[in-house]
């Protein structure tokens, strides 16, 4: 995962560890959950200060990365982080900075604020009762004498409570365009939406009757299509990344229990039909772990085959993730289905990551089209 | 690993090699379409003799066991080498039959084990296209428990005679040689008392019979021993070590199913069967290029087949960084064979009853393939076996209790006939 061979990026990722380990660690997550808190923004900017919100921004814009690789310095984020099940608004802040990036004209003080952690933004794609189909919105923005008029309805916008900002994919006289809307605008109105998670939040927002000056467009029409490909791959990977560190820290401990746990005078993992079980549970983490760690080099390269090789990491990972941490709760007992045990705070964010941003299905039906087209193109 | 690799014999750069091959394979090799290759049923003697003539053509052309040693008839290159001709040979016809197990599992476990005799015999007549070598290992009586063996090898004045039985010997009719394991102490305990030796395989003694798999391929075959007499020339390692021998050749077995042998040459099909599924053709032979369900069912079974692709990538690399321990080479042979059983059972939904009786239309061969779906989970060894050296190797979890531990092999139970 980490380049051993730079020492700058090793002491990103042992800061970076050692900052979740003290600040962000499953206890805390428990806190904040009882105390009904996603996460506590001066520690989302202590964390843009070690350098997580720069990594996909430009040095131009602000931003710069040890290694010189931000794609692949921020995957690795994602996975410490998933490692403790982190709060915190990692994956909208860096979707809505993959596309600002990208079309900065007029964006740059909003940049500037996302990568020193003052203020945070998420992207506000989904729709009620529609699934992920982000080049087919609902709302509309129409054109006024000073810009646009939002209407219509988003949900499932993650930290959507705690943002200042929403990236708003709409339909717009006919063609799908991105706009930078802030919460506090009139006629934008949030309403918090429950999650499976423990900490992360999601929220419905009511766009009635918003209006934008015309700078808050991003990018140009002709654009829409690839910027919102560009945040789709991110917020993608990091999904998948996030999973690979949730798999690999559950599954260390699970094989710990199958060497710990004695039943009939030996350790659970010496019998065969268990120690199978544990096989299939390293067989696939290392499958996960190597569509993942795929997904992000195309996408880090801005290889024209990244987009498959994020839906097949999408579609394994999702596939498999899930049955796997169900796996770790029957070989751990009736303990494993406890609120005192971790084990559902790694089954929660695995389910949400497996769902959001395209189910397996989706991007099985996504790997198909693309490799039907690749076959007449 | 073999010492083979390290010290390269030539100063020509790989660029320099893979533009020599270039020039050489347009001259000398048939060239094919490798996405719809010659068929090679092993099962036939007639593929035999086409790589026993294609080796020699690369023999006699200086692109023959790259990696192999040259005191023994190879290259003495290191593994890019053998990278780039196999890039550069992908349009030719290739003998890549001969891959497994002459190549990569015998001729690699007699470089490690054999005597000099037996190296410059045996590895420069493979190279020659002259031999073909095969593994004589499991037997009726047992395959996963591979050092149970029973086929026996007594001494009797200077010779060995050998009485017995050997099973699923890939293309043994077509072999000069095969690697036998035999028990020759049955006072030691189960791994301590067997020798390997090297058989010829057109031997008085040895009676040899096809196996008839259920899609009627006759590759495999069982032979069988009524004292066979062999020399002491015959053993390869020490008498009583041959456990260690076979050690090396599941090793090397298990390096060649993921696709890590450096030994092999030439990568491409052994034929249109071994191609894999096209399922945009198959959706649309079936009339199901529109269908949401299908198409689903389908992408599922390409993303499978992609991450095993980049599985074997990272597991090699990983093996070869020390991120993961050498033993893990055994996941690639588990999801090889899930990955297969993921296709076999999705082009079996998608086709349906056309499947299974013959409509004209050559989608029976889909029906057919399924009926030897298991094939890619037993043979080199079953994923049982694979997933119990990932729990015990790679985990590191105990083993179960094994009644035939420590114990002399003759007071050990077998099956009850």
């Amino acid at each position: 995962m980490t380049d051993a061979a730079n020492p700058e990026v090793l002491l990103f990722a042992s800061t970076t560890q050692s900052f979740l380990e003290k600040e962000a660690s499953l206890s805390r997550l428990r806190e904040l959950h009882a105390a009904g808190i996603a996460f506590d923004p001066d520690w989302w900017r202590r964390a843009a200060e070690l350098g997580w919100t720069s990594l996909l921004v430009p040095e131009e814009l602000g931003g710069g990365s040890v290694s010189g690789d931000g794609v692949k310095d921020l995957a690795m984020v994602a996975e410490l982080a998933g490692n403790t099940v982190a709060p915190g608004p990692l994956h909208p802040v860096s979707t809505v900075l993959a596309g600002l990036v990208e079309a900065p004209e007029n964006h740059e003080n909003t940049i500037e604020s996302l990568v020193t952690g003052d203020v945070i933004a998420s992207w506000a794609v989904y729709e009620p009762g529609r699934s992920w189909a982000p080049m087919n919105p609902g709302v509309t923005a129409t054109s006024t004498d000073t810009g646009y008029r939002l209407d219509g309805v988003k949900d499932r916008v993650e930290a959507g409570a705690d943002s200042g900002v929403l990236l708003v994919v709409a339909n717009c006289e006919g063609a799908v365009q991105q706009f930078l809307v802030p919460t506090d605008a009139a006629g934008v109105r949030v309403e918090a939406q429950r999650s499976v998670d423990l900490v992360k939040s999601y929220a419905r927002v009511h766009f009635e009757g918003v209006e934008i000056d015309a700078s808050a467009v991003v990018g140009r029409p002709g654009q829409t299509a690839d910027l919102i490909s560009r945040q789709s791959q991110i917020a993608q990977i990091l999904q998948c990344a996030e999973v690979v560190g949730i798999l690999d820290a559950v599954l260390t401990f699970t094989i710990q229990w199958g060497f710990d746990r004695h039943s009939f005078g030996r350790p659970l993992g010496s019998y065969q039909v268990l120690k199978h079980r544990y096989a299939d549970l390293k067989i696939w983490f290392e499958a996960c772990r190597a569509a993942t760690n795929a997904a992000v080099a195309e996408v880090a390269g801005r290889s024209p085959d990244a987009e498959m090789a994020v839906s097949v990491a999408k579609s394994y990972v999702g596939e498999y993730a899930p049955r796997m941490l169900q796996d770790c709760i029957q070989l751990h007992g009736g303990i494993g289905v406890t609120w005192e045990h971790d084990l559902h705070l790694f089954l929660r964010r695995v389910m949400l990551d497996r769902s959001m941003f395209g189910t397996p299905e989706d991007h099985n039906l996504r790997v198909y089209a693309l490799t039907a087209d690749a076959r007449s193109a | 690993m073999t010492d083979t690799t390290t010290a390269p014999a030539t100063t020509e750069s790989v660029a320099e090699f893979a533009a020599r091959a270039r020039a050489w394979l347009a001259e000398n090799m048939p060239r094919i379409d490798p996405e719809s290759p010659p068929e090679s049923d092993r099962g036939e003697e007639a593929p035999w003799l086409r790589a026993r003539e294609l080796q020699k053509t690369l023999y006699d052309g200086g692109f023959a066991g790259i990696c192999f040693p040259r005191e023994y008839g190879g290259l003495g290159l290191p593994i890019e080498y053998q990278r780039a001709f196999d890039e550069e040979s992908k349009t030719y016809e290739m003998p890549v039959i001969l891959n497994t197990p002459t190549f990569t599992i015998c001729a690699a476990t007699i470089l490690d084990t054999g005597s000099e005799e037996q190296k410059k015999e045996h590895i420069s007549g493979a190279l020659r296209g002259d031999e073909v070598l095969v593994q004589l290992l499991s037997e009726p009586s047992g395959g996963s428990d591979l050092a149970g063996v029973i086929t026996r090898a007594d001494r009797a004045g200077d010779k060995w005679v050998i009485n017995g039985a050997k099973t699923w010997s890939t293309s043994a009719f077509a072999a000069d040689y095969g690697l036998m394991l035999a028990r020759t102490d049955w006072d030691m305990p189960k791994h301590e008392g067997l020798t390997m030796f090297l058989v010829p395989i057109n031997s008085p003694g040895i009676t040899l019979r096809r196996i008839k798999q259920v899609n009627g391929s006759v590759e495999f075959c069982e032979e069988f021993f009524d004292n066979l007499e062999l020399g002491d020339d015959a053993v390869v390692g020490e008498v009583n070590e041959g456990w260690h021998v076979a050690s090396r050749q599941l090793y090397h077995e298990r390096r060649a199913v993921g696709g890590g042998s450096e030994f092999a040459s030439g990568i491409g099909a052994e034929g249109k069967t071994d191609v894999p599924i096209d399922w945009v053709e198959l959706l649309s032979a079936t009339g199901q290029a529109d269908n949401e369900r299908a198409r689903e069912r389908a992408g599922r079974a390409i993303v499978h087949r992609a991450v095993q692709e980049r599985l074997i990538d990272h597991v090699y690399h990983g093996v070869l960084d020390g991120s993961l321990p050498p033993a893990a080479g055994s996941i690639i042979r588990i999801t090889h064979a899930e990955t297969h059983q993921v296709g076999f059972d999705t082009a079996v939904a998608l086709t349906g009853d056309s499947a299974v009786v013959d409509g004209d239309d050559d989608l029976i061969r889909f029906g057919e393939r399924y009926l030897s779906r298991q094939t890619a989970a037993l043979g080199g060894g079953t994923t049982e076996i694979a997933r119990n050296i990932i729990g015990e190797r790679v985990l590191g979890f105990p083993r179960e209790p094994a009644a035939d531990r420590g114990v002399p092999f003759k007071q050990v139970k077998r099956n009850k006939s």
